[in-house]
């Protein structure tokens, strides 16, 4: 089952929608400010869902906060998708898509205090200090993906 | 969206302003909010702000920024910002993403904010004049 973005937007509350079964890959759509904060809640569900502790949802949701406002801000918008990870391992895995400029320079990108926009140039580098597995593609000019995992302990 | 405000109260106690951040921050609440504070600390002639922060469940590098920004810019103003109530998850979470809100002062919670700025608890002991509707918003026949 593929969900598009308008199936998304309906699933805030709107009637007649029926909700996805849980552990299905939800894809947000990251196109104004509001979205920042439904990819918030969305990934703040879907982190209680994995059965994440106080502390992993909250290093999660911040680093989606991060990733989001950057494929908004400096990708011009994009996707995001929320996949649960089964198996032997549970954890939850985001990809954060745009097909914005790109990142010329990966490596200053990554490093504290790099920034290009308004923030503190701590996004990408905190958020991969936030996740377990950090994963970024970068285009000039054809987009940006960056996929991030975090596994449940215990 | 045009003249949003940040959506939150800020009381005047004296010369302290006391307000708070809902969790629902955005970016632009977060801007509105450094503005409309800043505007208060002139026009309310502020000595001390305390910023309650406890129902916040994530501080990003936006609110970060801003929560910095606010310090400063008050600071200028002649008014000591005191960020109060931090959760330990957030607080952790902000460490591990490299920020450590370098000069904005802070407390373990509200009260303790308030008696840094100069506000004291005082411990009232119910004396035989002591009015008995105090307390009582229900308000008893």
């Amino acid at each position: 089952m593929t969900l598009y973005d308008d199936d998304l937007r309906a699933l805030g509350g709107g009637p007649g929608e029926e909700p996805p079964p849980p552990s299905a890959p939800a894809r947000i759509a990251i196109r104004a400010e509001e979205d920042l904060l439904t990819a918030r809640h969305a990934v703040r569900g879907a982190a209680v869902e994995a059965g994440f502790g106080l502390v992993d949802q909250t290093r999660v949701v911040t680093a989606a906060s991060e990733l989001a406002r950057n494929t908004y801000v400096h990708g011009g918008g994009g996707a995001l998708t929320v996949e649960h990870l089964h198996g032997p391992r549970r954890g939850l895995r985001l990809t954060f898509e745009d097909q914005g400029p790109g990142i010329a320079d990966l490596d200053a990108a990554l490093a504290d205090g790099y920034t290009t926009g308004a923030g503190l140039g701590h996004g990408l580098g905190g958020a991969r200090r936030l996740m377990d597995e950090f994963q970024v593609c970068s285009e000039p000019g054809r987009g940006t993906r960056v996929v991030v995992t975090r596994w449940t302990r215990a | 969206m045009t003249g949003r405000t940040a959506g939150v109260p800020i009381l005047r106690l004296g010369d302290v302003l006391v307000t708070g951040l809902l969790n629902e921050l955005d970016d632009h609440s977060a801007t509105a909010f450094t503005e409309e504070l800043t505007e208060r600390i002139s026009a309310d002639d502020a000595r001390g702000v305390l910023i309650d922060v406890s129902r916040l469940e994530l501080i990003d590098s936006f609110v970060a920024r801003t929560l910095m920004e606010l310090t400063t810019v008050a600071r200028l103003l002649g008014a000591r910002v005191i960020v109060a109530g931090m959760r330990p998850a957030v607080a952790l979470t902000l460490v591990e993403l490299g920020l450590q809100l370098t000069g904005v002062e802070t407390a373990l919670n509200a009260e303790q904010g308030m008696a840094a700025l100069g506000w004291e608890q005082v411990a009232h002991v119910p004396g035989p004049s002591a009015p008995a509707a105090l307390g009582d918003p229900g308000g008893s026949p």
